[in-house]
């Protein structure tokens, strides 16, 4: 066990607000795997997961592997196994993981993401930004979102997401 | 006046709202303007500029004269068009542009003096003598201008931006916009309707046409009822599409807030950016005037008004009204003012081939000449042949025709078609890709073409969505003729006026071609016409048309002048909702954030990160005192600080080296396992890009460092450099700058904080690295230094930083050493010469700052041909240097060198100063700088200069080196 202590990037509790809740969540391991030109068919074979298409995601078990840009994925789960013909940098601490779940959050994104997300389907996944900050957006079931966005930035998306879901609390209270 | 039984307001409800102090009452439902009306208020405001009183012209959002500030508990907001802020309760406002008060307005004396301030009195009177432009014109000028106050306080209001997309966005909800959403919405498209009232149904709500045999307004409720039950529908009222942008991307203003009580958090306004496949522009027409004397007296208005404000309100400006008209659709008006009681006395017809009216005095061939009544108009003079008679009336309705809102289809640099038929312009097909034109904005004023319009071009949209069809019974209606006979000015001697909202008249436009500004582009900006809050929309076109007429040369020929977003006006917080305060830019915190925060350090913003500044101890009133204390901390025993703000990017593959080889100017790839290199990255022009260390972490694994400022820059440029030149390499990269916490430990006791830490000796040398477990977390060891003492970097998974950061400061401090802050960090480096962006910020090239040895000989890299192109090196560069003053005096950066005994001119500068510092350890001022010729020249003195603070020093010239110059310290 290490003796320093580990502290998440927020460590705030949960704000639920017009039946939508925000809430920080701890996604394990995230490795980015980047394989090597032409070796995306060999990675996919190595791991038992095909290397996803641009806005996928492949899962298997709980292994999921996000497509997170060019020639680059996220897998999130496991450890990765070594000799992988592809480069793989721990990302586990990069990253901030934030859940929107509930009945906004589809109106609540729309002040922030410049994308559609109405029809979004569990297993898509976008690159985007969040006003200023850069966003990768997993879409989950029943229009819940995991929004992972760099974690010395967390404070500034909170800000900007609980800000949002206080605007559209305000326009649902006032019908 | 109130007119009982008529108007959509809600009479159970019943609304008290202040006009300048006085207490009115009005109904839910009821506009600023259609209640100041029902209470009898004439005048409402004053003119721009010669401050004539003035009234409510229209009953929409191009209103050029009822602009009044309405005065809320966080906000004062000015130039809000009384006809469309709807009432509330408690509603408070201000008319504007008046002193000491609407009734008696002291710089009326404008209109008294009118004849000496035409257009262009500006340019011509205040020419001379010239040293009175800045100390008394100008201030006079400032004072006069401007309509409406700020409260000088920042707008504390919630405002919100969005996004929205949709198959199909269809702007206005008259007759044409309901039939294209009904039709498209019943194909399945994603539709939006969008229309600035607070109702849907735009002019059916003011005519009283028949839809199917039934009052329209029962068409509109059903069709309304509809669109409301449908999935794929969004309705979205009291938003103003405002402009047509790139990729079928419009801005659009929703009044959120702005019509009821202040809520907590609930926003005054949204600012939409509204992404269609396509769009229907179904924006109605808007009324034009006809310019004869004083026709802006107030209770002279437009013609289309009257019935919005009898059939949506319930309210008439006047108890005798007259109608001025060329055209045909004067006619409805003046039956329905007849039928709801209110006495017509005459419609006054320019046209003499014009159709009688039952039960009406028409006078034909005849023309409205003059308006009277300062206040509120009293009478109207009627010429007709060569006879003039006199009408005792409160109210004159014009209309000089209808120009189809067709703003938007100009946005994108789309040029309208002038129709003869139409006397207006009409927008061209295709001005705006994927947008159709329905409606009266299209140049059909009829009910029925304007159903008939929309559904085609929802079925046209429909198909170009590949939704079907969209086939829809077309409802039964009239299909009333316009019949329009041109008149843009009556003659006569008087003032006539275009554009009421600038004081603009027909002799002015006249005046402007007569001095030459016959382009109409020139004549707005002679005139100020079109160049008020309503951007013209009430006088663009008759200006035109009275232009053509004094230049003879018609109006195909005149032009329009540009038509530019937003279409209405947009308040800067919306458009830049969430951007005040903390919202302007996304905050970076290191993980020692709070621990430094717990210090009393003060935290400066280093592009997106905030680090401490320094670390006052109990005592030290200055920043100088506590940075000297750090400084002198480090060169004697020990300092701990932050630098997981440095760029850290995983470079790996097979052919990694031989791309950082590429990328970096100097030879990285023989560095062997476990060591660390200094390196220099040019840009394509030759000039230094960055610099920073590369790590080797295996065999095919390198970490590189970039600074601070260019972490992102030099991502982008490997990104480049990757995917331009060498895209088939076998190497990857990833930042992961935001996985590590880092952080420096440095001076002549570094090794023995690492030792504590890690329980044993890092055994390191100089320029090496290693994983190591701290506390049983793994990490990583570097022997790098940027303060010329023995320094390590120790990194961890962030997750660990705040507590090893925590942990290190305490047993630095044990030692006697302790935490330093960017001031002391930036002194260090400075007494070591060593560089930041201050030095490469983009100009000089690796030969000025000292390294051109670090370019390789043997090897290509981006930049080397650039950076060998004549003018690149020699003594004409101005290269780094130290200098110390000759006294102690501090020495700025941002300063200029001067050879002693020269003119102190531009080109007799000899250099620069990039960064400046007291130094502790040599106890001088130092500074860092840029001199022709500079390595060649020290032992000189020179002059240093800064005229902006007021410092001249003379200074000698030294090697940038000032401590430990042969590295004895570092390589300990």
């Amino acid at each position: 066990m290490p003796d320093l202590i580990a502290k998440s990037a927020l460590g705030f509790a949960p704000f639920t607000l017009a039946g939508t809740t925000l809430a920080e969540v701890d996604m394990g391991q995230i490795t980015a795997i980047a394989p090597f030109p032409g070796q995306s068919e060999a990675l996919s074979r190595a791991l038992g997961m095909a290397f996803p298409a641009p806005g996928a995601v492949t899962q298997s078990g709980d292994a999921r592997l996000v497509w997170a840009g060019r020639d680059i994925a996220f897998l999130i789960g496991p450890v990765p196994p070594d000799g992988l013909p592809a480069a793989v940098t721990d990302q586990s601490d990069g990253w901030v993981s934030l859940a929107l779940t509930g009945a906004c959050t589809v109106d609540v994104l729309a002040r922030l993401v410049p994308l559609d997300l109405r029809a979004a389907q569990s297993g898509q996944v976008f690159r985007t930004a969040l006003n200023h900050l850069p966003l990768i957006v997993l879409v989950g079931i029943e229009r819940s979102f995991t929004l992972l966005t760099y974690r010395s930035m967390a404070k500034t998306a909170w800000h900007e997401i609980t800000e949002a879901m206080v605007k559209v609390g305000a326009r649902a209270a006032t019908g | 006046m109130r007119i009982d039984g008529k108007g959509r307001i809600d009479r159970t409800r019943p609304v008290t709202f202040r006009f300048d102090g006085c207490t009115y009452a009005g109904y839910k439902g009821d506009t600023l303007a259609s209640a100041l009306i029902a209470n009898d208020v004439r005048v409402v405001g004053r003119s721009f500029k010669y401050h004539r009183p003035r009234g409510i012209l229209t009953a929409g959002s191009e209103e050029p004269n009822a602009l009044v500030e309405i005065i809320g508990p966080s906000n004062q907001t000015p130039n809000t068009r009384a006809t469309v802020q709807e009432l509330f309760e408690g509603l408070e406002v201000r008319s504007q542009n008046r002193w000491p008060s609407l009734g008696f307005d002291l710089l009326e004396v404008n209109d008294l003096v009118a004849p000496f301030l035409s257009a262009g009195f500006y340019y011509k009177t205040f020419m001379w003598p010239r040293r009175f432009w800045e100390g008394l014109y100008e201030p006079l000028i400032r004072r006069a201008a401007g309509l409406g106050s700020l409260s000088g306080r920042h707008d504390e209001g919630v405002y919100e931006k969005a996004w929205a997309h949709c198959d199909m966005l269809v702007i206005g909800a008259g007759p044409a916009g309901l039939m294209t959403a009904l039709t498209a919405a019943r194909a399945g498209a994603d539709v939006i309707l969008a229309d600035e009232s607070s109702e849907l149904g735009g002019r059916l709500l003011s005519d009283e046409a028949e839809i199917d045999g039934a009052p329209a307004v029962e068409w509109v409720a059903g069709v309304v009822a509809e669109l409301t039950s449908m999935p794929n529908v969004r309705l979205m009222t009291r938003t103003s599409v405002t402009g047509a942008y790139d990729d079928g991307t419009f801005g659009a203003l929703e009044r959120v807030g702005l019509h009821r009580r202040p809520r907590p958090n609930l926003p005054r306004e949204c600012f939409w950016r509204i992404v269609a496949k396509r769009s229907v522009l179904a924006a109605g027409a808007l009324e034009r005037s006809v310019a004869f004397e004083d026709n802006d007296r107030p209770g002279v208005m437009m013609a289309s008004s009257l019935p919005t404000y009898l059939n949506r309100y319930g309210v008439v400006p006047g108890k005798r009204i007259a109608l001025f008209t060329n055209n045909d659709s004067a006619r409805a008006t003046a039956r329905s003012l007849m039928a709801a009681g209110v006495e017509v006395a005459a419609i006054i017809d320019s046209r003499t081939d014009a159709p009688d009216e039952p039960g009406m005095v028409v006078h034909k061939g005849a023309q409205v000449v003059r308006a009277r009544g300062r206040m509120g108009l009293r009478e109207i003079t009627i010429a007709k042949g060569g006879t003039q008679t006199r009408l005792e009336v409160d109210c004159l309705g014009v209309s000089g025709g209808w120009n189809p809102t067709l703003h938007l289809t100009c946005h994108m640099n789309g040029r309208p078609r002038w129709s003869d038929e139409l006397a207006a312009f009409v927008p061209n097909e295709g001005a705006i890709p994927g947008m159709m034109v329905a409606g009266a904005a299209n140049g059909t004023f009829s009910t029925h073409g304007c159903l008939a319009a929309g559904a085609e071009a929802a079925r046209a949209s429909l198909e170009a969505l590949g939704l079907g069809s969209g086939a829809v019974d077309l409802p039964q209606t009239t299909d009333a003729p316009y019949n329009i006979a041109p008149l843009w000015q009556v003659p006569g001697k008087g003032r006539a006026w275009l554009d009421f909202a600038n004081d603009v008249t027909v002799k002015d436009v006249a005046l402007s071609a007569q001095e030459g500004f016959r382009s109409v582009e020139h004549m707005k900006r002679y005139t100020t016409q079109g160049m008020a809050p309503d951007q013209g929309k009430n006088s663009n076109v008759a200006a035109l048309a009275v232009l053509a007429d004094a230049t003879g040369r018609g109006i195909v020929q005149t032009g329009t002048t540009t038509f530019r977003p937003p279409y209405t006006p947009v308040s800067i917080a919306a458009m830049g909702a969430g951007g005040r305060g903390d919202g302007f830019a996304p905050q970076r915190f290191l993980t020692s954030d709070q621990a430094s925060r717990d210090r009393g350090a003060p935290m400066i913003e280093t592009g997106l990160w905030y680090r401490p500044s320094y670390f006052p101890k109990p005592g030290e009133t200055t920043w100088r005192e506590a940075c000297d204390r750090e400084v002198s901390m480090v060169r004697s025993s020990v300092g701990v600080t932050d630098v997981s703000t440095l760029g850290k990017i995983d470079i790996q593959g097979p052919d990694a080296g031989r791309f950082l080889d590429f990328v970096y100017s100097n030879t990285v790839s023989t560095l062997p396992l476990g060591r660390v290199r200094y390196g220099l990255m040019l840009r394509e022009d030759g000039h230094v890009l960055d610099d920073g260390t590369c790590a080797r972490l295996g065999e095919d694994h390198w970490l590189m460092t970039t600074t601070t400022a260019a972490a992102g820059l030099v991502m982008r440029h490997l990104d480049f450099v990757q995917q331009a030149f060498c895209a088939r390499w076998r190497v990857r990269f990833a930042s992961v700058t935001e996985t590590w916490a880092q952080f420096a430990v440095a001076g002549p006791l570094a090794r023995d904080l690492i030792t504590s830490e890690l329980g044993r000796a890092p055994g390191l040398p100089f320029m090496g690295c290693t994983t190591v477990t701290v506390q049983g977390v793994q990490g990583r060891l570097f022997r790098i230094s940027f303060s010329g003492e023995e320094g390590y970097e120790i990194a961890v998974p962030t997750r660990y930083g705040e507590a090893l950061f925590r942990d290190l400061t305490a047993r630095a401090e044990t030692m006697g050493g302790g935490l330093y802050g960017m001031e002391a960090l930036n002194v260090l480096r400075i007494e070591k010469g060593f560089i930041t962006h201050a030095e490469i910020h983009g100009r000089t090239t690796a030969f000025d700052i000292g390294m051109e040895r670090m370019v390789s000989a043997k090897k290509d890299c981006i930049g080397k041909a650039a950076a060998a192109r004549p003018g690149m090196t020699g003594p004409e560069r101005e290269q780094l240097v130290g200098l110390t003053p000759l006294t102690d005096s501090p020495v700025t950066a941002g300063a200029y060198l001067f050879a002693q005994g020269v003119a102190l001119t531009r080109e007799n500068s000899a250099g620069y100063i990039t960064s400046v510092g007291y130094s502790p350890t040599i106890q001088s001022h130092l500074a860092l700088g840029f001199l022709k010729d500079g390595r060649a020249r020290h032992g000189e003195t020179l002059r240093l200069i800064d005229r902006l603070r007021g410092v001249d020093v003379l200074c000698a010239v030294v090697d940038p080196v000032f401590h430990d110059p042969k590295g004895e310290k570092l390589r300990a």
